[in-house]
């Protein structure tokens, strides 16, 4: 993913000590003006994030002071008494983004298989290349198409649900509830399509890198297809697929514009996915502008705030994940 | 029961029809998707769409002239904002940080600014623009978007220097030509098409974002050039459009999404050429 780890060391340090002694004076003091603006928009870009991290702080500090931790356990939102909690909605982002990830992650690890291994070469491309334009569609879209198209579609298939999967013993009461089409479910569906070229890309990525030698010795020993992937890309790739996967959570815990349309936007918390819900950005994104006092503006940005810092998080473990895939031990022939 | 290679060979035919299927499923809602956008778009397409500007509640005409138009200086801001900056970050990262500590530090947090949700960039600009000026802005919409494309034109700058071989810097400055020129003489233009490629599709992943606007540049029903008031952008219209109740306001936004689409499917096929012409030269 690194590309720059090849060459930088050697000309990044060898240039950059060799020129001045070189260069006539007017250009000595360009080089030192056009070093010194690299440098400080470098600086500047290492420091957005610290700097959006303390003004989303800075912005939630009355929320913060007025309902401190017990914010995140409080389920009560209601603006005419100025009560806020972020439960039900830490639990909406949090369901619908476990759905999404539930169903996205077979689908890519299936996809990025079939391109590595499977599908002729004539196909690995463009194939490739469609999975990743599900990418390049913009979140507002799949919130259309969502809310117009597919809810009522699904509205067609959540009584056969109901029938089905909600009367199963332990998971039933999931799967009970009115056909509307909206809801948590929905959510996670349209969610696990949204994160399924981001896993999909890093995934088929990895598998491509595992060393052929492997795979052939595999091969050679007589494992069929699906034996190879499970016992040998897999365990091989697992860290960075791991990394993958947190990637695309961090990716469906953040979405926005998409989860407002199809969600149902209801502050409560339901034992049924067909209920709606709401997640963590629909309620900023729907609330923001009708916040009236301080203190409901200053809450909806100190939601935005633990968002922020669930996101983090995943961030930093994928991050840490794909980093020990690349240092791992390299397997030679 | 079935015997141990009986059963070996079931599993593999099962996921060997599995896998298909999962690129099938992929596909499938691509191509769904992409169907209703056109097919809804183009029926709602028509002419008064780019000639009058967005109608107020309870009319049957078309239009949204504001939104087109406010949604290109929003852009036309935010890549004067970003790319400058992404550019010479990534600069400083490949020609001058190289593998120190500091540049590695950089690149971290590049990267973690690279995927952080685009609603906490849009609270960010909320917080240190709108909130002190007291208004809603389409500068500060601006530049919640510049910082969406700041991360991915510092990576793919940095990244794409790094490729530039080493040997063509050494020979300029072998030249006697000073650091600043050979970055803008030699190494920019070795790795121009791979640097345009990178702000394209940041470019891309700017021109459909909707939740940092929602509270920046927020709405205006009318056309308006000044970047210190609130601005009519597709995103956000699209939005309010597709959530309101009037037939005419759905279709409306129906062909924003379709002009959205064009426009960002255009820009990945353009990024992709210029890649491709780039890589086939080398």
């Amino acid at each position: 993913m690194n590309v720059s780890g090849i060459s930088a060391p050697e000309s990044g340090g060898l240039v950059a000590n060799a020129s001045p002694a070189i260069a006539r004076p007017n250009g000595r003091a360009m080089d030192f003006c056009f070093r010194h603006l690299a440098g400080g928009m470098a600086a500047l870009v290492g420091l957005l994030l610290i700097a959006t991290l303390a003004a989303i702080a800075w912005d939630s500090r009355l929320s913060i002071h007025t309902f401190g931790f017990g914010f995140l356990w409080s389920s009560e939102w209601n603006p005419v008494t100025g009560q806020f909690g972020a439960l039900s909605f830490l639990v909406g982002t949090l369901v619908s983004s476990a759905i999404a990830m539930l169903l996205a992650t077979p689908v890519s690890f299936g996809i990025a298989i079939f391109i590595s291994e499977l599908a002729p070469r004539r196909l690995k491309q463009p194939i490739s290349s469609a999975v990743e334009l599900l990418a390049a569609i913009p979140s507002i879209v799949y919130g259309l198409w969502g809310l117009l198209v597919f809810a009522p579609a699904f509205a067609q298939v959540e009584p056969w649900i109901n029938d089905h999967l909600g009367t199963l013993p332990g998971i039933g009461p999931l799967f009970q509830g009115p056909p509307m089409g909206i809801g948590m479910l929905t959510a996670g569906i349209v969610l696990a399509i949204m994160v399924l070229p981001f896993i999909t890309a890093i995934m088929r990525d990895v598998f491509i890198m595992t060393p052929a030698a492997l795979k052939e010795s595999a091969y050679g020993l007589g494992c069929t297809t699906w034996e190879v992937s499970r016992r040998i890309i897999l365990p091989y790739t697992r860290s960075a697929v791991t990394g993958g996967i947190f990637l695309g959570l961090g990716r469906a815990l953040g979405e926005t514009m998409a989860i407002t349309f199809v969600i149902g936007n209801s502050n409560t918390i339901s034992a049924s996915l067909l209920m709606p819900g709401a997640s963590i950005p629909s309620v900023i994104a729907n609330e923001f502008t009708e916040a009236t006092t301080p203190l409901y503006l200053s809450s909806l940005i100190y939601l935005g705030l633990v968002l922020f810092g669930i996101t983090l998080l995943v961030r930093l473990l994928a991050a840490w994940m794909l980093h020990s895939m690349k240092r791992g031990t390299p397997l030679r022939p | 029961m079935i015997g141990l290679y009986a059963r070996r060979k079931l599993v593999d035919r099962i996921s060997r029809v599995l896998m298909p299927f999962a690129a099938f499923i992929g596909l499938f809602f691509l191509a769904w998707i992409l169907w209703i956008s056109f097919s809804h778009g183009l029926s709602a397409l028509r002419w008064d769409l780019f000639v009058n500007d967005t109608p107020p509640p309870g009319t049957d005409s078309y239009g949204m002239r504001n939104a087109f138009v406010g949604s290109l200086i929003l852009i036309g801001m935010a890549m004067l904002l970003g790319i400058p900056v992404g550019l010479l970050a990534g600069t400083w990262l490949a020609e001058y940080g190289g593998q120190r500590r500091l540049a590695r530090g950089v690149r971290f947090l590049n990267d973690i600014m690279l995927s952080a949700p685009s609603i906490e960039i849009g609270l960010f600009a909320y917080a240190i623009l709108v909130d002190p000026l007291k208004h809603f802005s389409a500068i500060s919409g601006s530049v919640a978007l510049a910082m969406l494309m700041i991360p991915i034109v510092t990576r793919t700058t940095d990244e794409m220097l790094a490729l530039v071989h080493a040997d063509m810097r050494e020979s300029a400055v072998a030249l006697g030509a000073p650091m600043w020129k050979v970055i803008s003489k030699i190494t920019w233009k070795a790795a121009r098409n791979g640097i345009l490629t990178g702000i394209l599709i940041a470019l891309a992943r700017i021109s459909g974002e909707t939740a940092p606007l929602l509270f920046t540049a927020l709405n205006n029903q009318y056309f308006s050039l000044d970047p210190l008031r609130p601005m009519a952008n597709l995103p956000v219209v699209i939005f309010q459009f597709a959530m309101s109740p009037y037939a005419n306001w759905q279709k409306m936004a129906w062909a924003g999404v379709l002009i959205a689409i064009c426009f960002i499917l255009l820009l990945s096929i353009v990024s992709r050429l210029v890649l491709n012409r780039g890589t086939a030269k080398s």
